[in-house]
């Protein structure tokens, strides 16, 4: 089916996305769980199925927002439309990440 | 809706019901495994469970083996249990607190006779049990009398937005039944363990959540070590799944949304009906043991990246939304709702066919797990044996 999204998001105002296929480069559809309305991200690098895309900038050091709530600090700056994983979040509350 | 289908089970002496009909070799200890297999081997359709502990344990460790053992003979998918320990005193503490059910169990020890004799004596007794379970027979039952648990496995991002969606909608529909519904895995609601807080149903419930999940968590890090390295699992990486966080809210999502009304120690059964919390390790095989061994009779068991798992007390469903694991390990999943990611499909449409599956299988449906054989069953071990 082609109007299903590549990405989907569970809460607008998520700052990533997951993919629900393997994602290549270039304009790609976020859905969201909740129901927001759909939004297309501009991916910059090959995302395989289950890994995730930035929806916007995020700084080193600042808080990532998956589900509504914090689920990583970002350890590099990530650019809207970055592939998003271990190489540049880790965890806020185990502070040894395997990154 | 569709119309709610007859259920059917197996009505305990003491009012639980269960979905299954065995008849359990209970081993006090590992050096009873060769006798149980030994019965079970004699007696096909007998179920032995054989384990690694239950010699010089002591203190919390060692009650939380004999909650154990107790509880998994007491569980309602048993009908009768042969328990065979070495020695006389542990044996008769599982005895009797399986007796408490009502339901048939003896005891028999190694010490003064030897494997040969013992096999012989509890073959004899587990043949009469096996034929006299033969003749109980299923009655209709409502989904009030249905304990279920859930546990997720090597996780990935689309638990998160799959296979954990459609349990919550089940949960919800099984807690609004009047029915229970356990879920567990202490450190595994790290990031999102203040959701579960807000919403247990008094004072004291969260209180003690809280206390088992900061104990739990002191315990990881009063060991120095780096828990990192295991979570998330290279599976859950492999998934997509960056932190012990992501991989907690998409855990969480399957508790669904209704009150917390208890917070359960390992292997302690509730007492009234609802959903529940019970402090457990995230590992599968320990995991489903504690919760079967705290009266569960079906376990729900979303997975990402396909955990083969199963338990020979409590049958485990499998699901999962991962377009790619449904191909791969088609054998081992029950529920394929990866028509969630890939279809556009409602977690309504796919929820009702998991609840479909599920009340299969409590009348009886042969999950893939045990029809894969997988009957791991493990204890929870709190610290070394003296």
């Amino acid at each position: 089916m082609t109007d299903v999204p590549s990405f989907l998001t569970h809460k607008a105002g998520d700052y990533v996305a997951v993919a629900v296929r393997d994602v290549s480069r270039g304009p790609a559809e976020v859905g969201y769980l909740d129901g927001a309305d759909s939004v297309t991200v501009d991916v910059n690098a090959e995302i395989p199925l289950g890994h995730k895309v930035a929806l916007r900038d995020i700084t080193a050091g600042e808080d990532v927002i998956e589900y509504g709530v914090r689920t990583a600090i970002a350890s590099a700056d990530i650019k809207k439309g970055d592939y998003v994983h271990v190489h540049n979040v880790r965890s806020a509350r185990w502070q040894n990440s395997v990154a | 809706m569709a119309e709610q289908r007859r259920l059917t089970g197996y009505r305990r002496s003491n009012g639980a019901v269960g979905t299954r009909n065995h008849v359990a070799i209970l081993p006090v200890d590992d050096l009873s495994n060769a006798a149980a297999e030994g019965v079970a081997s004699l007696i096909p359709g007998t179920l032995a469970l054989p384990h690694a502990f239950g010699r010089l344990q002591f203190g919390d460790d060692l009650e939380l083996t004999f909650r154990t053992l107790i509880g998994i003979g007491s569980n309602p998918n048993i009908a009768a249990v042969v328990v065979i320990g070495v020695e006389p005193n542990w044996t008769a503490r599982v005895v009797e607190g399986i007796a408490k059910t009502g339901k048939p169990v003896e005891g028999m020890w190694l010490e003064g006779f030897g494997d040969l004799s013992i096999v012989e004596r509890a073959s004899r007794v587990a043949k009469q049990f096996l034929q006299d379970a033969s003749e109980l027979t299923r009655e209709p039952v409502e989904r009030s009398e249905i304990i279920l648990t859930t546990k997720d496995g090597e996780s990935d991002t689309t638990t998160g937005l799959g296979s954990c969606r459609i349990t919550a909608y089940l949960s919800d529909r099984w807690v609004d039944a009047g029915g229970t519904m356990i879920f567990g895995e202490t450190s595994e609601l790290t990031g999102g363990e203040h959701l579960i807080a807000e919403r247990c149903v008094s004072d004291e419930v969260r209180a003690r959540f809280q206390g088992f999940y900061d104990d739990y968590i002191d315990m990881i890090e009063s060991s120095g070590a780096n828990l990192l390295g295991s979570q998330p699992t290279q599976g859950n990486i492999a998934g997509g799944l960056s932190t012990i966080e992501e991989k907690a809210l998409g855990n969480i999502v399957k508790t669904g949304t209704k009150p917390i009304v208890g917070a359960l120690a390992p292997a302690e059964a509730p007492t009234v009906p609802g959903l529940h919390f019970m402090d457990t390790s995230s590992a599968a095989a320990e995991c489903v043991t504690l919760m079967a061994a705290g009266g569960g009779v079906v376990n729900l068991f979303p997975t990402g990246q396909g955990n083969p798992i199963g338990n020979p007390v409590q049958p485990v469903v499998k699901i999962s939304a991962n377009p790619k694991t449904v191909a791969s390990m088609r054998d081992h999943i029950d529920v394929d709702c990866s028509g969630l990611l890939t279809e556009g499909r409602s977690v309504e449409e796919q929820g009702e066919i998991l609840i479909d599956i599920v009340e299969r299988t409590i009348n009886g449906r042969l999950t893939a797990a045990e029809l894969l054989g997988h009957r791991e069953f493990t204890l929870t071990k709190l610290y070394r044996s003296a």
